[in-house]
């Protein structure tokens, strides 16, 4: 079972959340002219890194809000927890 | 090599069965192939096998970073089916069926084929609609499909939940008679015991720590045994697929998930098909040794953790013990866990690459098992011809360009919603 702490809530149980992916893709920006590959790299292509990997959590059953999190994709160890709105150092 | 049979077993016992020949070789690597392929699992083993028999190209090795058939052809629930709707998915797992059929009599090595037929069970009128539809798409495509209703799904596993006054009840399901399991070690014990004979260097406890391309060809792959000089490359890694792709410098439309699956004690013989629930992800079949054999969702995030957690574990049996309540009185036997390379729309990827001499077999999802052969005979004629085969055109890698995507599941990019 992961452990995860929420940066609103406090420590809670994997069972409260769900996933949302590699949180350093970003779209590319509004109005802006995008090449394919751009796109392609936007909605499909992924590192999916073994080791230390940003993700994307929600915090669904609690406070709803979308998270940040730090986890090793081998060992499922977590390091760090972010809000939203709070960049990648 | 020696011809497994009723006299060479019996020649042998007189020897107290002491005096088999290995079943393949431990050799170490030649300085030079005309093709590595990266990978000894199924997909790997049976792909430099085709090569070799259909192509006559057996100056190959197959480099495996630990032991063949240890990652998933040895971890899977062993289901072999062809039940699909798109025509790339249909006529590729077809033609696999009719290899599945012949292979005990093509590699003379007992697979134990059993093909006792797979039912997916509908809980709504909604899904026996889907469901017909499915079910005429695979007969146009030639494929056995069967569309049974409630009282036939009883007949045939009366221990599913038939009482009124359950949340999902059956109506009826499809079957695909034709479907059913395998023995998953002995596939990739009898791959590689051919494609041994016929000269294919087996080299485990190897590991790829490079490539070398130059000016865009393949010109050579580096590894923990010292490097190899080769043009072709196939890579057939599975989970492995990005962490090799990044040493090409490449990104592909892969992620790597976790899947668990677990067998119960043995019991005496209760199911005799394999059966899916299908409010849900969670599939079933009872083994010759009798223990159920159970699988469902991913756990849902990124991992290369070959093992599970268990609030996945939990939710996937309940869904089981909501299809056959006697599932609760069992006790679990192991667990494991396999790395899945989920690709963006469900299907798989045999194609060639923008690096001439490297092709790539990956993305297979779940449904990895069920396809070794005809991946395998797919990839090895990608190889061999430098094209792609009818059979693997619509698993080409430009569809994540093109946006004409194989989404047989219709799940979009979330492969970790399944």
């Amino acid at each position: 079972m992961l452990y995860i702490k929420c940066p609103h809530c406090g420590w809670r149980s994997q069972n409260e959340f769900s996933y949302g992916g590699d949180a350093t893709v970003k779209r590319p920006e509004l109005g802006k002219e995008v090449t394919d590959q751009e796109w392609n790299d936007f909605v499909y292509n992924r590192k999916s890194l073994r080791g230390k990997h940003w993700e994307l959590w929600q915090h669904l059953s609690g406070c709803r809000q979308w998270i940040k999190v730090e986890r090793d994709t081998a060992t499922h160890e977590i390091f760090n927890t972010l809000k939203a709105s709070e960049e990648i150092s | 090599m020696q011809k497994y049979s009723i006299f060479s077993l019996m020649k042998n016992a007189f020897s107290n069965h002491e005096k088999w020949d290995l079943a393949w070789k431990d050799p170490s690597p030649k300085k030079e192939y005309d093709v590595v392929i990266i990978g000894g699992g199924g997909h790997g083993l049976a792909t430099a096998y085709y090569l070799a028999k259909e192509h006559n190209i057996t100056n190959v090795a197959i480099i495996e970073k630990g032991w063949i058939g240890g990652g998933n052809v040895g971890r899977n629930t062993t289901i072999i089916r062809s039940n699909y709707m798109h025509d790339d998915n249909a006529l590729f797992s077809e033609f696999g069926m009719d290899l599945w059929r012949r292979m005990s009599q093509d590699l003379n090595y007992n697979v134990m084929f059993s093909p006792r037929g797979i039912i997916n069970l509908a809980h709504s009128d909604a899904q026996m609609n889907v469901y017909a539809r499915r079910g005429n798409s695979m007969r146009l495509n030639g494929i056995d499909a069967v569309l049974l209703n409630r009282e036939q799904v009883k007949e045939i596993i009366p221990m599913a939940d038939f009482s009124e006054n359950v949340r999902f009840p059956i109506f009826g399901g499809l079957m695909q008679p034709s479907a059913g399991t395998a023995r998953h070690d002995a596939v990739a014990w009898g791959y590689a015991r051919q494609a041994d004979s016929m000269g294919v260097d087996i080299i485990q406890n190897c590991e790829v720590t490079g490539f070398d391309v130059v000016g865009g060809k393949v010109k050579g792959v580096r590894t923990s045994r010292g490097d190899i000089k080769v043009k072709k490359i196939g890579l057939c890694v599975a989970g492995s697929t990005n962490i090799l792709a990044e040493k090409l410098n490449m990104r592909l439309p892969i992620e790597t998930h976790l899947l668990q699956a677990c067998v119960s004690e043995p019991v005496k013989p209760v199911l005799d098909r394999v059966v899916t629930f299908g409010a849900g992800h969670f599939y079933i079949s009872q083994s010759d040794k009798g223990e159920m054999v159970m699988g469902g969702d991913l756990d849902g995030y990124n991992s290369y953790a070959q093992r599970g957690n268990l609030p996945t574990l939990q939710h996937v049996l309940t869904e089981g013990i909501a299809m056959m309540p006697f599932l609760s009185k069992l006790k679990m036997l192991r667990t494991w866990g396999g790395i899945m390379d989920m690709s963006m729309d469900g299907s798989p990827i045999i194609d060639k690459t923008h690096i001439e001499g490297l092709y790539l077999n990956c993305g297979w999802c779940y449904g990895g098992f069920k396809a070794t052969p005809a991946s395998g005979w797919t990839f090895a004629h990608t190889i061999a011809q430098d094209r792609v085969h009818e059979l693997n055109a619509g698993y080409n890698l430009n569809r994540f360009n093109t946006g004409y995507l194989l989404d047989e599941k219709g799940l979009g990019t979330k492969t970790w919603i399944s």
